[in-house]
């Protein structure tokens, strides 16, 4: 069985006119939401994303942006209350 | 690297360009595994650190890899365990005793600490390559093209766990698609409850202890019995939702704590002929319906923290419908238990 969540809510944005198709999206992707085509990178399945942030931050080229975050409920309601990120409760901290 | 802390994994020096440096055991003693079983038990989590800076596995010589890992103990010890029989240098970043992923995901394992890490140890007179291996899950805190412009070190991101390093190296730097993908097991899933658990143990035993007082008290309230149901919802929320996770036939969580709690509850109601029996006590039926599926969907609504699939977005969302329904289930539920002290219905 997938595990798979929501759809149609993730901030993943890609520019495949920026993509030189180097392949880091590829390699760092931990649920790959992209492949390769055609010396591109295509998306998958974009509701696969969880918005981890590493596609963004090793784009060279800035063809990837996502608003990153922890999808941690207890970690939202904390900086809710308190105003501030707080550490979230499965996180080793 | 006399600034480093000797401890009982460190067996003796390696003499480098750069000084001496500690040589790693890549055995677990029993020191070793009583501090992981602490850990998965959630007693004491964040002191479990390693001191930053470089270290050597076997016999590294200026030709060998460098591996870049957390100073999160759990993590290092996973990672020089594997490293068995193998010569390398593993450069662990401070990254405040928190492991990979979430230490990535706050920047602590990052672009800056990384370049700085490797100033501070010599890297560059240690090896005589331009080459590190990171661990995937690093990615969302290092800009790799960064680390390049500023170091000359190029990145290869490796495999997720540590179980497949070797056999990346081995391949000469190259990772499957299953070794860059992360999945959620039933193993990974159960050993991430009991922190779970733990984490709800402090105001479950301050209630205890006023349910105590108040059935001590000769009120004839409560008792500490009527606790059971919601130590039983506690498993449901907290554990059984864990473990059935993929198998419960909802997305989100909350709602997966509901559907259980649900089930749970109407279980619990037949079992104590408060339903389907000649002498039904509704009231009392409710009061569970409510209060037991309110408590299931709000611990597992919290692990979408534990999970590895959640974004933010999509817990915000979650959360928009879960919180204020919980609440007014809740309140509900609650509601009726104190209405039914005074009223006989």
């Amino acid at each position: 069985m997938k595990n798979e969540y929501l759809k149609n809510v993730v901030t993943l944005k890609y520019d495949i006119d920026k993509c030189t198709g180097c392949g880091i999206c590829v390699d760092v992707c931990p649920h790959a939401v992209f492949r390769m085509e055609n010396r591109k990178a295509v998306i998958t399945d974009r509701d696969l994303c969880m918005e981890c942030g590493a596609c963004e931050k090793n784009c060279p080229f800035s063809a990837l942006s996502v608003r990153s975050g922890v999808g941690c409920a207890w970690g939202i309601m904390m900086s809710e209350l308190k105003g501030k990120d707080e550490p979230c409760c499965g996180c080793g901290e | 690297m006399s600034k480093l802390e000797k401890t009982w994994w460190m067996t003796s020096h390696i003499d480098t360009d750069a000084g001496k440096i500690p040589r790693i055991s890549t055995q677990l003693n029993q020191k070793d595994r009583l501090g992981h079983l602490k850990v998965r038990l959630g007693i004491r989590r964040r002191k479990y650190s390693v001191s930053p800076g470089l270290y050597g596995i076997g016999n590294p010589d200026s030709n060998s890899p460098v591996l870049v890992t957390a100073n999160y103990k759990l993590s290092f010890d996973k990672l020089r365990m594997e490293l068995e029989g193998m010569d390398a240098w593993i450069l662990i970043l401070d990254t405040k005793g928190i492991n990979v992923w979430c230490a990535a995901g706050k920047g602590t394992f990052g672009t800056d600490e990384l370049v700085e890490r490797i100033t501070a140890v010599n890297l560059s007179r240690v090896v005589s390559h331009k080459k590190l291996i990171l661990p995937q899950l690093g990615a969302p805190g290092v800009a790799a093209h960064i680390v390049t412009k500023r170091t000359g070190f190029k990145i290869s991101y490796g495999p997720v766990l540590a179980k497949d390093v070797r056999q990346f190296i081995q391949a000469g730097n190259k990772a499957t698609p299953q070794m860059r993908a992360v999945r959620f097991p039933l193993r990974e899933r159960l050993v991430l409850t009991p922190v779970e658990i733990t984490g709800i143990l402090k105001p479950l035993l301050i209630i205890t202890f006023l349910v105590l007082i108040l059935d001590l008290s000769g009120l004839d309230i409560i008792s500490v019995k009527d606790l059971l149901p919601y130590i039983g919802a506690i498993g449901v929320g907290a554990f059984l939702v864990p473990v059935l996770l993929p198998w419960i036939p909802v997305r989100a969580f909350a709602l997966k704590g509901f559907i259980l709690g649900i089930i749970y509850a109407f279980v619990l109601n037949i079992s104590s002929g408060y339903i389907l029996s000649p002498n039904p006590n509704w009231s009392q039926a409710l009061v569970y319906f409510l209060t037991l599926s309110a408590l299931s969907s709000f611990l597992a609504m919290g692990f979408t923290g534990s999970s590895t699939y959640t974004s933010l977005s999509g817990v915000v969302r979650e959360m928009k419908f879960a919180v204020p329904s919980i609440i007014i289930v809740a309140t509900l539920g609650i509601g009726f238990m104190i209405l039914k002290l005074f009223v006989r219905f």
